[in-house]
């Protein structure tokens, strides 16, 4: 346990080091001086518009959504709830795939509109980042939004019905003020993962006049090989993620989180039951929409994918479980460090967990880039693509992963801990029998979550991928890029299967009874 | 007067059998073990579980199917009887108006309240700036402009230490005769029941028993009552 | 960490062929409808040798993805690059001299390049089909002020839209800022290649899209429809001459030689019209449908040098214009 703490702890340093080397390479790259261009303005103003519309967006239409969700029963109603958190786990390039199947120019909601005479849809551009967006942080809002709800004491609402409240009331004097807490935070939150969007605008942007940041960083090393541009790209990109994160620390409050369920209010006030029967039925007709036409174009061409598509998918599945175990290993390691670290210099420990935390708001891009601006002329980064995508996959999810290990190691070491003292218990026995048992659950969910987010992620080898090592997300945007849609849908498909798949096996495994 | 006429009290899967009579006005305890019906019953009464079979009757007036704003009932609860955000004169104007657009007659009505519940002066403070005791009293002082003939309190003082509650249980008798009210309590305590209630009604294993006078209750408690309270 | 290690190692695996040839391309080459196939099939059957070809994208790309892997890359020959990326590429000092021996390029312009070899060239224009427009415009100008909805490339990273900066700025220098900003309207969207956009127009998301004169012979020829045609510019269509080079760093320099030459065979260059859909850059038939083509009356292309020159400066102002 000693000795895993430290090389825990000394993980988390070479982390944090080599993220502030990636910083340092970038500003180096970028002369130190930042000078902008036109069209590196018209980026910034892009990036920041999508995200502010995205959030707002994604707020107007959560509200009434959760309101509608928090109020009324129905059957399917914690099935719809459950399957809100899905969008976190689905692939960014199936989503738009689906997406693309409803509301493009040849959608069906296209052939819909020229058939009653109007014009055809165009999705690209910010209209398309900005629908894509709706379309994965409306669930994420409305699952925060629940919570706020379920804040709200049942004494409210029964005070509220004795002393006669209307709607109007019931809106500004209970669920105001909760909203008023919650709201914040939570746009806040889907504007800082909106500013770091690359997939969706890589694939629903069209031109400067729709590049995000991210987009441009991307297009500066892959189309003109600036590095000093995308260092300063990248140095802009960071301060903004930096800046939105610490005014979303300071303004979120913690919320007083009810024990228990979410427990829809059981006194569903007659009015407004249509309404939000119609808010309901649309909102789960946007999301279920795409993802039904994925699988409905993919299943036919699910037999026959393209060998192609089949490599990829196997490499995919390596690249995945690769950054499983990583971000597990390195996770349980540093959890124990911390965890040891809290308990001797309790300030220290603090400080080190929220700059581990921290890694997460520096774009995968930004980390990419920095580190290849360190390492050009020792080894080619076309070569080194997959251990580099592994390594920033495996960091996106650590921030996850210690958050649900920190808790597990600390209890573990409250409860057995002494017990195995008293024994006398060390080293290899002490681990598993000790930790082990505490720790499988959360690391499988860890694992779980880590393979997902990897088999779908379109980030770095978009930069650095090519032919021999294309992952199945990148081999699907260029299927899709050649306009084989159909072959694209199978891939979508099967990259849809792949992630959820993983997360259930994976995440079952901690959850079975006999020992593995 | 308040009678259940055969009638069966849900709260989710739960469900609880009253047919008695309270008289009123006047105070009446209620006790029982945890989990027993004690707050469905005060539920059902201010129209918060619905009454599946049989009727209950307030005064001369059949409320079983009336919503809980028309029923003449009001509630403490023990916690969350306030809104946060709004200081104390409107949490107490929420009785009179929930929108809040008091006229000069009702604003001056809502300072008398609070003059009579011991508040004068802090009308102005928002709830988190009030002892326990005193969130309590701005509950009353609602209460009281609400004017209604039946005031429920479920376990209302159950978080107050015991000098606290004694006073509290004093303000309660004194509104009580003063506003000729029927009050129904919820509480742990037997303490409370024979320090303030007429009489006292037992609810057990789903089953409401009819009040009885307290003296009587506490001297000769029928077997489940005695098990309860520990006497032989 | 030890099965980590493991499962990177297997991961990074190289390929380990004796006698490969690389060459990168861009994507549309590589594609199973492209030239890609048969080039393969008739040089390996010449050379006894794998050829590998490698997609990056579109061929304007091409120069950043060789400057990132820098003299380490796997690339022997680079295939799609054109006149407007030559100076840029030679720049890069990756590049090494092409067989003196090679045949005369038979293009409509003369042709002196020690290093790129050029293979087949064509005219940019605007692809549209026939039944869809009633006008079609004759001029940047008139298309500009139409409501037709087109597609370009990105300039940044296809060798088509950095055609289309050259072509406007050859017609309008310093006036182009003005275009750009009436054409922004049109744009339905900027692809980052030659494919996207050609796979979108014929999904139907636009009414033009910008390819080659010699595009409409694809749907003439292969798929017997004679509903495509491009819109005649009075002022002139810009060229596109297409080379490939050997990279000075190749482990293959005798096989890239042997490539270079074989792009430039009769028995190659009679392939590339039915198979990249443009003119072969040495003498070869052209089947019969090219005959309808549209000739453009005047041919513009700038030279290497002043392509290189004007690049930056044309970039910005389609930046700045685009993106209001």
């Amino acid at each position: 346990m000693k000795v895993t703490g430290w090389v825990g702890i000394a993980a988390g340093l070479l982390i944090l080091l080599s993220c502030a080397a990636a910083i340092s390479a970038l500003i180096g790259a970028s002369g130190g001086a930042i000078s902008v261009s036109g069209a590196d303005f018209s980026a910034i103003r892009f990036t920041l518009l999508q995200a502010a519309l995205s959030a707002l967006g994604s707020l107007l239409i959560a509200v009434p959504l959760a309101r509608a969700l928090a109020r009324r029963r129905f059957r399917g109603r914690d099935l719809l709830v459950t399957a809100m958190g899905a969008p976190f786990l689905l692939p960014v390039l199936v989503a738009v795939l689906g997406l693309l199947a409803i509301w493009g120019r040849n959608g069906v909601l296209s052939a819909l509109m020229e058939s009653v005479g109007a014009e055809r849809l165009n999705i690209y551009g910010l209209t398309g980042v900005v629908l894509a967006h709706l379309f994965f942080n409306i669930p994420l809002v409305t699952r925060l939004l629940l919570q706020g709800w379920a804040t709200i004491p049942p004494e409210h609402l029964r005070l509220g019905q004795q002393l006669g409240f209307g709607p109007v009331e019931r809106f500004r004097l209970i669920e105001m003020p909760m909203l008023r807490t919650v709201l914040p935070g939570a746009g806040l939150l889907v504007f800082l993962l909106c500013i770091s969007s690359f997939a969706i605008a890589l694939t629903l942007g069209g031109g400067p006049r729709a590049t995000t940041l991210e987009l441009a960083i991307y297009q500066a090393i892959r189309f003109e090989f600036d590095l000093p541009r995308a260092g300063t790209l990248a140095m802009i990109q960071t301060g903004l993620c930096l800046i939105v994160a610490a005014v979303t620390m300071l303004i979120a409050r913690p919320g007083e989180a009810r024990a228990g369920m979410i427990h829809p209010d059981p006194f569903s006030p007659p009015e407004g039951r249509v309404l939000d029967g119609v808010v309901i039925a649309s909102v789960a007709m946007f999301l279920s929409g795409p993802v039904l036409a994925v699988i409905l174009r993919g299943a036919p061409a699910l037999l026959e994918l393209p060998y192609g598509v089949v490599e990829a998918a196997i490499r995919s599945i390596l690249v995945a479980l690769s950054s499983a175990i990583l971000t597990v290993g390195v996770g349980m390691a540093l959890s124990i460090g911390l965890v040891r670290m809290a308990e001797l210099r309790p300030r220290l420990a603090r400080v080190f967990e929220a700059a581990m935390l921290l890694v997460l708001v520096i774009s995968p891009f930004v980390l990419a880039t920095g580190w290849f601006i360190l390492l050009r002329g020792h080894v080619d980064p076309f070569a080194i693509a997959l251990p580099m995508v592994v390594t920033i996959n495996a960091l996106m999810a650590l921030p996850f992963a210690l958050r649900a290990f920190v808790p597990a190691v600390a209890m573990a070491r409250r409860t057995d801990g002494r017990l195995a003292d008293m024994l006398g218990l060390t080293g290899y026995t002490r681990l598993r029998h000790v930790l082990l048992p505490h720790m499988r659950g959360p690391a499988a969910f860890a694992a779980g979550l880590a393979a997902a987010l990897s088999m779908g992620d379109l980030g770095v080898i978009a930069l650095f991928g090519s032919t021999t090592t294309a992952t199945l997300p990148l081999v699907m945007y260029q299927l899709m890029g050649a306009y084989r849609m159909e072959a694209a849908a199978g891939a979508a498909l099967l990259l849809l299967l792949l992630s959820f798949g993983m997360f259930a096996v994976i995440d079952r495994l901690g959850k079975s009874h006999d020992p593995v | 007067m308040i009678r259940f006429d055969g009638a069966v009290l849900r709260n989710g899967g739960f469900s609880l059998r009253a047919d008695l009579t309270v008289l009123g006005p006047g105070i009446c305890a209620i006790v029982g073990p945890s989990g027993a019906g004690k707050s469905t019953l005060l539920l059902a009464l201010a129209g918060f579980a619905s009454i599946g079979a049989g009727r209950l009757m307030i005064g001369e007036q059949d409320v079983t199917a009336l919503p809980p704003a028309q029923r003449p009932v009001s509630v403490l609860f023990q916690d969350h009887n306030l809104f946060a955000h709004l200081d104390v004169a409107a949490n107490v104007s929420l009785g009179l108006r929930p929108d809040l657009r008091l006229n000069a007659a009702q604003k001056s009505r809502v300072q008398q309240v609070l003059q009579h519940t011991g508040l004068q002066g802090l009308s102005a403070r928002k709830p988190a700036m009030l002892s326990g005791g005193q969130q309590q009293r701005v509950a009353i002082a609602r209460a009281l402009l609400r004017d209604r003939p039946v005031l429920l309190l479920d376990e209302a003082f159950g978080a107050l230490g015991p000098g606290l509650r004694r006073e509290m249980l004093t303000l309660v008798r004194t509104v009580a005769v003063e506003q000729n009210l029927t009050v129904l309590m919820v509480t742990h305590e037997p303490e409370d029941a024979r320090a303030i209630a007429d009489h006292v009604l037992f609810v057990a294993q789903g089953q409401v028993h009819p009040p009885l006078p307290t003296a009587e209750f506490f001297a000769a408690p029928p077997r489940a009552v005695a098990d309860y309270l520990g006497l032989d | 960490m030890l099965r980590t290690t493991a499962l990177f190692a297997a991961l990074a695996a190289m390929p380990a062929q004796a006698q490969e040839l690389v060459v990168y391309t861009y994507d549309s080459f590589t594609a199973d409808w492209g030239a890609g196939p048969q080039v393969e099939a008739l040089f390996e059957a010449e050379c006894g040798c794998d050829l590998t070809f490698v997609g990056t994208g579109d061929g304007a790309a091409m120069v950043a993805r060789l400057q990132l892997e820098g003299a380490g890359t796997d690339a022997d020959v680079v295939l799609g690059l054109d006149t407007n990326l030559i100076q840029a590429a030679r720049e890069t000092g990756l590049f090494a001299p092409a067989p003196t021996d090679l045949a005369v390029p038979a293009l409509p312009i003369e042709w002196q390049d020690d290093t790129f070899v050029p293979f087949d060239w064509s005219y940019f224009a605007f692809v549209y089909e026939t039944y869809a427009l009633d006008t079609v415009p004759t001029s940047f100008e008139e298309l500009a002020q139409s409501d037709i909805s087109i597609l370009i490339q990105d300039p940044r990273s296809s060798t088509p839209g950095l055609g289309l900066l050259m072509w406007i700025d050859a017609l309008y220098g310093d006036d182009a800022d003005q275009i750009w900003s009436d054409l922004a309207d049109n744009i339905v969207t900027v692809t980052p290649g030659w494919s996207e956009a050609y796979g979108l127009f014929l999904e139907g998301e636009a009414e033009m899209v910008l390819s080659y004169t010699t595009s409409p012979a694809y749907h003439l020829i292969a798929e017997e429809d004679d509903g495509k045609a491009t819109a005649a510019f009075e002022e002139g269509h810009y060229m596109q001459v297409e080379v490939a080079a050997a990279l000075a760093d190749s482990d293959q320099p005798d096989l890239a030689a042997q490539f270079l030459t074989f792009l430039t065979s009769a028995q190659l260059q009679s392939v590339l019209p039915t198979t990249q859909w443009m003119y072969p850059a040495y003498e070869a038939e052209v089947p019969t449908g090219f005959d309808t083509l549209q000739s453009p009356e005047i041919a513009l292309l700038q030279s290497p040098e002043v392509a290189a020159e004007r690049r930056d400066a044309a970039l910005a102002i389609w930046q700045d214009a685009l993106s209001q």
